[in-house]
């Protein structure tokens, strides 16, 4: 039966006029008019042809089409464009202008070594670039080809695809459809003209908004009406202001319609404009006009660019590459002037006879032409000395990240079970910027909240219910009892102590995580055993009809009548669930539509509504199920201003009540004099409900007798009939008479349900040193309330409102609104000047128009530095291009490090916008994730991400890139040394194929493995201390000081290696044999020295050696003694001077033995001298970790561990972990006061010891 | 538990795409990792100490062994009248270049004695002159004809064919050292043995035995030594040391054995014929007579450096024991994290 009754409502479109529902909005007198000399001037020239599309196909009323492209390249543009990309790195220019010169006969090896890698460091960059573009045209193409129902004429509307939309078309939108460009709304389903809009997509909000066309185009409602429709829209040029629209609709050439003025002209206000990309909802249908398209609309406007991100560490490794460029250029410059000072004949009289310089010459050692010799010269070392700038560490890099990626995407605890998705990385870029973060921008909707409203807790006549202890308290008792365990008192008297605080409990913070999540598991077990979604409540007193048992059973009557009564939504069918009767429900809000669920399951069942009546299905205090019907008389509209709905109903027994929710303040403040017997005890619940970061609501009724209602229906249908600006103030001054001397029922929390594990990862982010900014498009109220619910907010925080003052609002002038502003701004940061040594945290809540005025250039400073200062930092009510502003600002302003993480496609600005922007892979559209770097399906994985991942990232790649410039250094000076000792000829100590394998084959594996496996602890550790994330924040392992060591240990090497290899292979004889050494001998030892030093280097780095180090290490030096043997063995046709060279020569020799020992050994002395002393006297967190864990036991006991553990924590006011040491703290300062009172007692009557000393004792 | 949650959602599993459990993907390879324990510090200090000291004494010892006579006959074996203008004595070729000179053996030599000689300031390491040879044409005769790389000897013009190829090509053969060595001693010719002091491989694959030399030193300006066309590359053995381009503008190269042994405080007599021409670029010629050992010739430099080596690192130990035992920092002391370091200060 319900089921027919429900289907049969549903068909009958618009049977409640919802309208009627908002009694201050129906027959809103229009607007007045704008200013119609706007029009036609520059900023307002646009005009829309509607119904008559064809007019724009010609100028100048051709306006773009409804496609969007967000590609960088197409098929022409991508091959110039990308390698003019790739190019603009000055590194990459500079290996392009050796490979060009290495196919000219001035490089002295092979030109495929150099080409070879350039083409693989720029196509695989190229490939990316295509591989991201392409999946960014295959989204496009995907939304430019959805269909809509578009008007052709005649009344016909047939399917289209969007890209084919014109400005001008009329649409049809179906329910649950997106807008395919911003509509101008015409009608809809519903008889006067109202549409339910989310606008998700742009805000990030999930509250309807009610869109209303105008009057005149009411009656356009079927599809044949529009065969005669014809109007001209004019309206402001394409902006990206998304809350303003100035537009004039002009009617004519309407033949049927009499109530209709010819001719004449509209205003149009933003309520009737549909913006693309928001969704309609709880509308069947609506019909609109296309007016912008493409890329006019407001979203795309809002939309920015997509910027390639570089991360720091590459930017700063720019800079390291500038110094070597310039050490290239300086000894490129001493090799050319020193080869032309001997060659030219004017600088000396010595005669070269051997060389023969005259004949044949040589324009490289032309003694007649030193310009150009030294020129050539001077680009022939250029290529040389090259090794120095190893673009091999560009492949390398690549590489590496390519790897880390993989990990990334491959940890297991970084899967979602529920949406089968993983963490992705998105581009590989920017890996090690994970470990240096220090701002976190986040979204609210869909990043921390999941978006679901729960009904959690209720104070009915002064008594909470189902109240699970607070989870703090919990957690500050269970802490207490390691701290207070000789003292064990009873504080039962305290109110916000939970009974089962004292159980003993051990010990660790490790404890109060597990508690807290098997806390959640619980809620979860509840939830899937109710299975109802939007209620998480389990007090047995309340369910099953058990509060019947009660003592004041009316009070609890008409507090769950409220519920049930008190709101504007209607129930809709129920899908699946046959089995039950439940409902489900369709409201404004979704806070009531959990109020609808909650009142369902105590028994008050709303399940029909007409235009004037309730049904309500009751269970009467025997027990009974009746159905009972209320006569709606009147429905006092919520606003943001008066903070309260009232609901006037009469019951079947005549009587007529007043049902009124609302903030706890205003209610509070028309509480009666009777009304006020459960205040205090309200009062307590909902502060302890608000610092819990629930929603609260309070619920008060009124009995009102006939005679005052009838006087007072009067006056207020009298209001209701005022037309014009004053009508509102005055409907609020006469709801506001019989609004009062209200009765208290109780208060009801709602939980904006936080996804799994937010409030956990927040607190351990802020304990490493992050600092956390929400930024969102909902109201403030529930902004703040999260705040809360995730600990970004105390109840104890001085709390730093931005908003702007009615008056100066209403006044729109600019001048003022900045000077409200800054005095706010300016009032706010002496306060934290003041008070900073009281170490009172502070937190900074910023409205949206407040923002635009703070963000401007002249205020700008003075907010960032007040925000700065702040433990958190709010923004609500923010629009897309405020969020990327703000984002942009903060990283510009205070230089740090910014993480943006969002879900929407109201975030994708932010995203960008940021150094790293993290896209939540949730259930609602890609946008955020299209536009993203990583990707993840929760937001608790940023904790393991960033902590684990981004530490180990940030350390293996600088290390990387230390050890190569390092290596790069050691191997290319000793080439410029050899030069030394040739007259800067140029001759090279190496063979040819020495140089090719030196960064390909036999160092390259152990850097690798160094980029992509080195730890330095292990992740479960990373995650014990935060701490030790901090020294990517400083930056630490990247910095000047490390990069100047690294050179200058290179050089050191180099030095010692060539000087020590000189001195003693020359020049006497280094075999018994009498042989000396010729140029081969000299180099295959200098080259072996160097390959065991550099590899023995990364020996002494590595901290973490797995079988691959080892394999890799050992392993390349062993493959150069194998390389020598193999090439030493092919005929002297190929192998030149290093025929048999290992074999005949070398090996053989004790000497070249002794030489590599001593060789290796001085050459890394200095560092490991160094290495030392730094973990001897000044060592770092992570060495000491490091020694605790895995050193020897001695020292190790948990207790050190743990306290250790416990102070790597950074001081943080926010967080879960700092309420609960706010909590001990306030419990051991009423702990004390108790002592106190009971000492005193003690002394007064000795005959109470016995029993007051213990009073836990018998509990347990 | 394993099966359970396999077998229960194998349907969604299958969607999923849960990552593999693998060690190297989770990052959970077993490891060793080493910590630069006190006890590590010494240890490796000590070892180095104790491996390098030996090595040092022992490589010393070997040096000072060999017995080296240095003898330095440029300046002394020019004519009073021409040492104003070296040049042109040197350069003509009917002035008498023979020189007589007595050297003194300091200590007894065992043979086999080896005979160098030395050359100053000659850069045969020169990219130009290094390059200037043909590998190929020593090799074989069949490449007589590629002298591409000689570049500036590659060939001579010579009547009636033009440009026909010199054998061997280049500047490095050219430029071949020609001043000879005879040793008296007690009026009796010692026997310097010109054979074996080239590398076998050189003496078997790169000099090729039916390679003979063609067109060497013909016309002006001539540069070195003349070979004896009717002997092959594989047998011209003072070329192949020669051809064997020094690595630095200081080299020895071998011009025979001895195979006498010298007693101490013999006088040899030597009669050396000063051709070659050091002079025009300020080098310096050195006979060298020196016996070797295991590590070759003198060389005190690897002893000295070893055992200094090894003396720093006993240093260093010693003052890690000392320092470990009267001001030790336990291993893993809170007191030095951060956090800690800053509530002190």
């Amino acid at each position: 039966m319900p089921a027919n009754v429900e289907r049969k409502k549903k068909k009958s479109k618009g049977r409640v006029k919802w309208s009627n529902l908002y009694t201050f909005s129906c027959f809103r007198p229009p607007a007045p008019a704008s200013n119609r000399l706007d029009f036609g001037q520059p900023g307002f020239t646009r005009v829309v042809f509607c119904n008559d599309s064809g007019k724009h196909k010609t100028k100048p009323y051709k306006y773009s089409g409804n496609d969007v492209t967000t590609t960088k390249y197409n098929v022409i543009t991508f091959l110039p464009k990308s390698l003019f990309e790739q190019f603009r790195r000055v590194a990459n220019l500079y290996f392009l202008l050796v490979a060009v010169l290495s196919v000219t006969s001035l490089a002295p090896f092979s030109p495929l070594s150099l080409i070879a890698p350039l083409v693989f460091v720029v196509g695989i960059s190229m490939l990316k670039e295509g591989v991201e573009d392409w999946h960014r045209f295959i989204q496009d193409m995907e939304v430019n080809s959805r269909k809509v129902n578009v008007h052709i004429g005649g009344g016909v509307f047939v399917d289209r695809q969007w890209k084919m939309l014109r400005v001008g078309d009329v649409v049809k939108v179906n329910k649950n459809e997106y807008f395919p460009s911003d509509l101008l709304l015409l009608s809809s389903s519903y008889e006067d003209g109202v549409c339910y809009v989310e606008t998700m997509n742009l805000d990030g909000e999930t509250n309807l908004k009610i869109k209303r066309c105008l009057e005149c185009t009411l009656g356009f409602d079927e599809e044949i009406k529009f065969s005669k429709f014809k109007a001209v829209v004019r309206c402001e040029d394409p902006n990206s202001s998304l809350y303003t629209f100035v537009a004039n609709l002009e009617f004519g050439d309407v033949d049927d319609s009499n109530d209709l003025d010819l001719n004449s002209s509209y205003p149009v206000s933003p309520s009737q404009f549909l913006l693309r990309d928001s969704k309609l909802q709880n509308t069947d249908y609506v019909y609109g006009v296309v007016i912008f398209t493409g890329r006019d609309t407001k979203v795309v406007r809002n939309s920015m660019k997509s910027p390639s991100k570089r991360s720091r560490v590459e930017r700063k490794m720019d800079h390291v590459i500038y110094v070597l460029f310039f050490m290239l250029l300086l000894i490129s410059l001493i090799a050319s002037v020193g080869s032309v000072m001997y060659t030219d004949r004017d600088q000396t009289d010595k005669e070269w006879w051997y060389l023969r310089l005259m004949d044949d010459r040589d324009a490289s050692f032309d003694p007649g032409n030193p310009l150009v010799s030294g020129f050539l010269q001077f680009l022939r070392a250029l290529i040389l000395y090259g090794y120095l700038i190893p673009i091999s560490l560009y492949v390398s890099i690549e590489v590496v990240k390519f790897l880390q990626a993989m990990l990334i995407n491959n940890d297991q605890d970084l899967f979602d079970e529920v949406s089968g998705k993983s963490v992705e990385a998105r581009t590989s870029n920017l890996n090690e910027e994970l470990g240096q973060v220090e701002m976190v921008l986040t979204d609210k909707t869909g990043t921390l909240t999941c978006n679901q409203m729960e009904f959690r807790k209720c104070s009915i006549e002064g008594v909470s219910y189902g109240g699970d202890v607070n989870e703090i308290v919990r957690a500050a008792s269970q802490r207490m009892n390691i701290d207070i365990q000789s003292y064990r008192f009873n504080l039962d008297g305290d109110d916000s102590t939970p009974r089962d605080s004292m159980e003993t409990v051990e010990i660790s913070s490790d404890h109060v995580n597990e508690s807290k999540n098997s806390i959640l598991d619980g809620e979860h077990d509840m939830k899937n055993l109710g299975g109802i979604k939007g209620f998480n409540f389990g007090d047995k007193r309340l369910m099953n009809k058990m509060w019947i048992h009660g003592s004041n059973v009316w009070d609890m009557m008409m507090f769950f009548r409220v519920m049930a009564l008190c709101h504007t939504g209607i129930p809709v069918e129920n899908e699946g669930q046959s089995g039950n009767h439940r409902l489900k429900y369709e409201a404004e809000s979704p806070e009531e539509v959990t109020f609808l669920i909650a009142a369902q399951e105590f028994g008050f069942q709303f399940c029909r509504r007409t235009q004037s009546l309730l049904f309500v299905k009751e269970i009467d205090p025997s027990g009974l199920e009746v159905e009972r019907e209320y006569k709606l008389l009147n429905l006092l509209e919520f606003s943001s201003s008066r903070k309260r709905m009232s609901v006037i109903v009469r019951d079947e027994f005549g009587q007529i009540f007043l049902l009124c929710k609302g903030a706890d303040n205003t209610i509070f403040d028309r509480l009666g004099d009777g009304g006020r017997a459960y205040q205090h005890a309200t009062t307590m619940h909902l502060a302890n409900y608000a610092e819990d970061g629930l929603r609260t609501m309070v619920f008060a009724y009124k009995k009102i007798k006939d005679s005052e209602y009838e006087e007072w229906s009067s006056s207020f249908s009298k209001a209701k009939a005022i037309i014009g600006p004053g009508r509102e103030e005055l409907l609020e001054n006469v709801s506001e008479i019989i609004e009062k001397d209200l009765v208290l029922l109780g208060a009801v929390a709602v939980d904006d349900k936080l996804q799994d594990g937010v409030a956990e990862c927040i607190d351990k982010l802020a304990q490493a040193g992050l600092k956390i900014w929400l930024l969102t498009g909902d109201k403030k109220e529930t902004a703040v309330n999260i705040g809360f619910a995730c600990s970004l907010l105390r109840h104890d925080m001085h709390l730093f409102n931005l908003s702007l003052s009615r008056e100066v609002e209403s006044k729109n002038e600019l001048k003022a609104m900045k000077d409200d502003i800054l005095n706010q701004i300016e009032a706010s940061y002496r306060a934290t000047i003041n008070e900073k040594t009281k170490d009172d945290p502070f937190a900074l809540v910023v409205d949206g128009k407040a923002l635009e005025i703070a963000l401007r250039n002249d205020t700008r400073d003075e907010f960032l530095q007040l925000a700065v200062n702040c433990a958190s930092v709010i923004c609500c009510r923010v629009s897309p291009k405020q969020k990327a502003l703000i984002t942009r600002l903060v990283k510009k302003y205070t230089g740090k490090m910014t993480l943006a993480i969002g879900d929407g496609a109201n975030d994708v600005g932010m995203i960008q916008e940021a150094d790293i922007g993290i896209g939540i892979s949730g259930m609602e559209g890609m946008q955020a994730v299209m536009a993203s770097d990583f990707s993840m399906p929760q937001f608790r994985f940023l904790e393991r991400l960033l902590i684990v991942h981004g530490h180990w990232c940030y350390k293996r790649i600088s290390k990387m890139i230390l050890y190569f410039v390092y290596k790069n250094i050691v191997f290319g000076l000793t080439l410029f040394y050899y030069e030394l000792y040739s007259r800067f000829s140029g001759d090279v100590l190496y063979d040819g194929w020495y140089m090719v394998m030196f960064n390909l084959f036999l160092t390259s594996l152990p850097v690798i493995s160094l980029g992509v496996l080195e730890q330095d602890v292990s992740s479960d550790i990373c995650l014990q201390f935060p701490a030790l994330y901090q020294q990517g924040q400083k930056g630490i392992f990247f910095s000047w000081k490390r990069i100047i060591g690294w050179m200058g240990n290179g050089v050191l090497t180099s030095l010692v290696i060539s000087i020590l290899n000189v001195y003693i292979l020359s020049p006497s004889a280094f075999r018994k044999g009498g042989q000396v050494v010729d140029i081969a001998h000299l180099g295959v030892t200098t080259y072996t020295t160097i390959v065991w030093t550099v590899n023995c280097q990364i020996a002494l780095i590595i901290t973490h050696f797995t079988w691959i180090q080892h394999i890799f290490i050992w392993g390349s030096i062993f493959s150069w003694y194998l390389f020598l043997l193999f090439y030493g063995a092919l005929p002297p046709a190929y192998s030149n001077r290093e025929y048999k060279l290992l074999v005949e020569a070398v090996g053989p020799a004790p000497m070249y033995w002794m030489v590599v020992l001593l060789v290796v050994v001085i050459s890394l002395l200095p560092y490991f001298i160094y290495m030392v002393i730094q973990r001897s006297f000044y060592p770092m967190d992570d060495h000491v970790i490091q020694e605790m864990k895995y050193g020897r036991k001695v020292v190790v006991d948990d207790e050190t561990w743990l306290r250790e553990k416990q102070s790597s924590r950074k001081a943080t006011h926010i967080g879960f972990s700092a309420r609960v040491d706010a909590k001990i703290l306030y419990l051991k300062d009423q702990l004390h006061k108790k002592r106190m009172f009971i000492i005193k007692s003690i002394t007064n009557s000795p005959i109470r010891r016995s029993i007051s000393v213990n009073p836990l004792e018998n509990r347990d | 538990m394993n099966n359970q949650v396999t077998n229960g959602a194998s349907k969604s599993k299958r969607i999923s795409k849960k990552p593999q459990y693998s060690r190297f993907t989770q990052q959970e390879l077993p490891a060793w990792k080493p910590i630069l324990t006190p006890g590590w510090v010494i240890a490796s200090f000590l070892a180095i100490a104790f491996l390098f000291i030996p090595i040092g004494l022992v490589s010393l010892f070997a040096s000072e062994r060999v017995v080296e006579i240095v003898y330095r006959y440029d300046q002394d074996c020019v004519p009073e009248m021409y040492r104003g203008n070296v040049t042109a004595y040197i350069q003509n070729s009917l002035t008498n270049k023979t020189c007589v000179e007595n050297i003194t053996v300091p200590k007894k030599m065992d043979p086999p004695i080896f005979v160098y000689y030395q050359l100053d300031n000659f850069y045969q390491n020169h990219r130009r002159y290094v390059k200037s040879r043909s590998d190929k044409q020593l090799r074989s005769a069949a490449y007589e004809y590629s002298t591409k790389e000689c570049e500036p000897k590659e060939r001579v013009n010579t009547t009636p064919v033009t440009w026909v190829p010199i054998v061997p090509c280049g500047l490095i053969a050219w430029s071949l050292f020609n001043d000879t060595y005879n040793l008296i001693m007690e009026d009796k010719v010692l026997d310097i043995n010109k054979k074996g002091i080239a590398w076998k491989s050189d003496k078997n694959v790169k000099f090729g035995s039916n390679v003979y030399p063609k067109n060497f030193q013909y016309g002006a300006p001539i540069g070195g030594g003349k070979l004896n066309e009717s002997i092959p590359l594989s047998e011209q053995e003072d070329l192949m040391v020669w051809m064997r381009t020094a690595a630095l503008p200081t080299f020895r190269k071998l011009y025979g054995k001895i195979n006498t042994s010298l007693e101490a405080h013999d006088t040899i007599t030597v009669v050396l014929q000063n051709n070659y021409n050091t002079y025009s670029f300020g080098g310096q010629k050195k006979l060298v007579l020196s016996t070797t050992t295991w590590i070759g010739g003198k060389n005190d430099f690897l002893g000295i450096a070893y055992l200094t080596v090894g003396g720093i690192c006993l240093f260093m130990a010693l003052n890690f024991i000392l320092l470990y035992v009267f001001k030790p920092r336990p291993l893993g002391d809170p007191s030095y994290l951060s956090w800690n370091r800053k509530t002190v200060s």
